[in-house]
């Protein structure tokens, strides 16, 4: 993890990942809150990539970027008497307070405790050259039961959504 | 004689002597053209029986200058900058040389393809098309871009600015990073990515979102209309899009886009035959994802003027234009890639530059595009999704369910390779067939049973349906019949 | 080429940013009215604890830990209870457009005491 590309990446994708995340929170139209909620995600997948997880990050871009965004933007379209200003409700300030209370502890903590990390050798041979085989593998492997309960999710999910925005004919 | 009777005297003596501009006059025939054309191809067969004599005796393998493969070339470059400098030098210098042969690839298939597509067309359409700009019109582009940059830019009042000015740069993007992970010869690939059909299938989803933005914020009603409808048509055929790829994972087993085409170098097999349905649905699925006719409802000139990119004039317009012919070009290069062969041509790769090949199976694959475009139709909204939803996608579930358990049966059956991949061929075409047509019938689509004698003029408002009432009006046992 | 050692990253770098972002997350989620803007912070959490999963399948010595790619398998099921609640979250908040034409947070009340 010393290579100067992967630094300067590290970086560059995290002031990326976060300022977009902080101007989904600023931004006074709620379609800019998307577009900016988008450029998180890819610098989020970018950031993936530097941790070696390919397949992750290409997944990370065609869900999130691709499918979910769009469906936001399907959201904010059809409620078209709502108000589209992203604005604060009462909590701004709980809200704001506890966002910034968890993101301290959790950086004091990750700074503070000495983690049991893998270096040298080690973590070389875990930059994966190819992720898809043993995610495949784990998946029908280990996590068989989560995974078809997983498959079973979506499809409940399916047809609920269906459902619940059908227009009664009658 | 009348206007028309003379037109169509016209039309008898052929297309060349259509009184359309001025003919060219008469050049004087030269000499020594003759010999000259035959002194150039005395010298074209001798170049070529050198290439196949060198290509042959094998000095060539590997060498720096063995230019049937540029990888090679580049790979002896990086080795000489690795020797001499820091990795990072010769890695950024391979960045670099790579990223300007995909800028320039692009530039100069965008500057030939509006040529091509433009001439192409009007052949179809039985007028002459771009002829006055440089030789055969060949300029014709490069004063079109000339004439849109001289344009002036007008933004639109109540426009939401900073996303008003980013979308024709955005939807570059998605395109660029297709391009960069197509093979086009064995160690000609910019980015051989593992995961290389779900990153190109992530990639132009991407698209998505800069069209919307661009529609959205142009404070135009037709141009959201034309976003939304584009969102709807592109997130609906995404999926059969993607899950076409599936069977093609399944059968070659890696997800590299490098990998399926050297399986079928290997083979000595194209994919097509072996999974028409897959073909047929990621392709057409395409058109739809590039917004090409037949399913160029996203901009639909007569119905919704010119869609999300109503309000975008000038430079603006023309990039938007250019990213639609590269992102054809790109999809042409993924059927090409998955199901063509990429650039394998059954032994010919050893003789011809591979990317050579796969640019000429490009080339096949874009005339097809073109194709479709002068011959059918526009769909309509409720058609096209309803084709996606219920025809595309649960045949393509169908198809990937089948084709895994074929493979699976390959996998574990001790036989040649001939034999299986034969017999998942054959299966594979007879299914296609029958699962077509079972399910068009299971959703109620009968074939036209009488037989239309001969086509009718009607002045009568309808078209199709009422020449169809007024013939079977005219004949009346027939009609008792339908 | 080597860095000097307060360059290099490590895995308390991603943590640290995954709390970030989580934090962020919360703050979109708790103090925005619109229903839409709320699930848009909901999607920033679950971002920030894969990174954390990611970087903990990259870094992480643990001892039971003889899967190597056990965090993303992980992710894969996050991401999938993610697209599932997205889908269902935003065809909730059409719901409640049409039934009140409102998707205000702070105006649907039906349930509050």
């Amino acid at each position: 993890m010393d290579s100067p590309g992967v630094v300067a990446a590290f970086w560059v994708l995290s002031a990326l990942t976060v300022g977009s995340a902080l101007a989904v929170f600023l931004s006074r139209n709620l379609i800019h809150a998307v577009v900016f909620l988008v450029a998180s995600f890819l610098g989020m997948a970018g950031l993936f990539i530097t941790l070696s997880a390919d397949f992750i990050a290409v997944a990370q871009m065609l869900i999130y970027a691709g499918a979910v965004s769009i469906l936001m933007v399907f959201a904010v379209m059809l409620t078209p008497l709502a108000a589209r200003d992203n604005a604060n409700s009462l909590f701004v300030l709980p809200g704001v307070a506890l966002g910034a209370a968890f993101a301290a502890v959790v950086g004091y903590t990750a700074v503070n405790v000495d983690w049991p990390q893998v270096a040298g050798e080690a973590l070389d041979a875990r930059s994966f050259a190819d992720t898809v085989r043993g995610i495949g593998d784990a998946l029908l492997g280990p996590y068989l039961l989560a995974f078809e309960m997983a498959s079973v999710l979506l499809l409940a999910a399916l047809l609920g959504a269906i459902v619940l925005v059908r227009e009664d004919r009658s | 004689m009348s206007r028309f009777a003379a037109w169509q005297a016209l039309r008898a003596m052929g297309p060349a002597s259509f009184p359309i501009g001025v003919r060219a006059r008469a050049v004087p025939r030269l000499r020594g053209l003759r010999v000259a054309g035959a002194l150039a191809a005395l010298v074209l067969v001798a170049v070529s029986i050198a290439i196949g004599v060198v290509v042959v005796s094998g000095v060539l393998d590997g060498r720096w200058y063995d230019l049937r493969d540029l990888g090679i070339a580049m790979a002896h470059l990086r080795g000489r900058l690795d020797e001499r400098f820091d990795p990072a030098v010769s890695y950024v210098a391979s960045a670099l040389i790579g990223a300007t042969g995909i800028l320039g690839f692009v530039g100069l298939v965008l500057l030939v393809l509006v040529w091509v597509e433009r001439r192409v067309l009007a052949r179809m359409q039985i007028r002459r098309g771009p002829n006055r700009v440089g030789p055969f019109g060949l300029l014709q582009p490069v004063a079109d871009a000339i004439k849109l940059i001289q344009k002036e830019t007008i933004i639109p009042r109540g426009a939401d600015r900073l996303m008003y000015y980013l979308p024709p740069l955005l939807v570059f993007i998605p395109l660029m990073l297709v391009m960069g992970a197509l093979p086009w010869a064995p160690r000609m690939i910019y980015l051989d990515l593992n995961v290389g059909v779900l990153y190109v299938i992530a990639v132009s989803s991407l698209s998505t979102l800069a069209i919307f933005m661009a529609g959205w914020s142009s404070n135009n009603h037709y141009a959201l209309l034309g976003a939304m409808r584009t969102i709807a048509m592109m997130i609906s055929y995404e999926i059969p899009q993607s899950i076409a790829l599936l069977p093609v994972v399944l059968i070659t087993g890696s997800m590299s886009l490098g990998g399926i085409v050297e399986w079928q170098a290997d083979h000595n097999l194209w994919l097509a035959p072996m999974l028409p349905l897959a073909l047929f649905t990621f392709f057409f699925a395409s058109t739809a994802e590039l917004n090409r006719t037949p399913n160029d409802i996203a901009e639909a000139e007569s119905e919704i003027i010119a869609g999300f990119h109503t309000e975008y004039s000038g430079m603006k317009f023309g990039l938007y234009y250019a990213v639609e012919m590269g992102n054809a070009t790109a999809v042409a290069a993924l059927v090409t890639t998955m199901f063509l062969g990429g650039w394998s041509a059954f032994g010919l790769e050893e003789w011809v530059p591979p990317y050579a090949i796969f640019a000429v199976k490009v080339s096949a694959v874009y005339f097809l595009f073109i194709w479709l475009r002068g011959t059918l139709p526009r769909f309509r909204l409720d058609q096209l999704m309803a084709f996606a939803w219920k025809y595309l996608i649960p045949l393509s579930i169908l198809n990937t369910f089948v084709v895994a358990v074929e493979s699976s049966i390959a996998a574990r059956w001790e036989v040649a390779g001939v034999v299986s991949l034969g017999l998942i061929t054959l299966f594979n075409l007879g299914f296609t067939i029958v699962a077509a047509r079972a399910w068009t019938r299971a959703l109620g689509y009968r074939p036209q049973r009488e037989r239309l004698l001969r086509p009718r003029l009607t002045t009568a408002v309808g078209g199709l349906l009422a020449a169809q009432r007024l013939q079977r009006e005219a004949t009346p046992d027939s009609a008792s019949g339908a | 080429m080597s860095l000097p050692e307060t360059l290099t990253v490590t895995l308390a770098h991603y943590l640290a940013l995954s709390g970030v972002v989580f934090g962020i997350g919360i703050a979109v989620a708790l103090s925005k009215r619109n229903a839409i803007a709320v699930l848009m912070g909901v999607e920033l959490m679950l971002n920030g604890v894969n990174l954390a999963l990611l970087a903990f399948s990259r870094f992480g010595a643990f001892a039971g830990g003889t899967e190597p790619l056990a965090g993303h398998a992980f992710v894969v099921f996050v991401l999938t209870v993610a697209a599932a609640e997205a889908a269902v979250a935003l065809a909730m908040a059409v719901l409640v457009y049409r039934r009140r034409e409102t998707v205000d947070l702070d105006r649907i009340s039906l349930m509050r005491w």
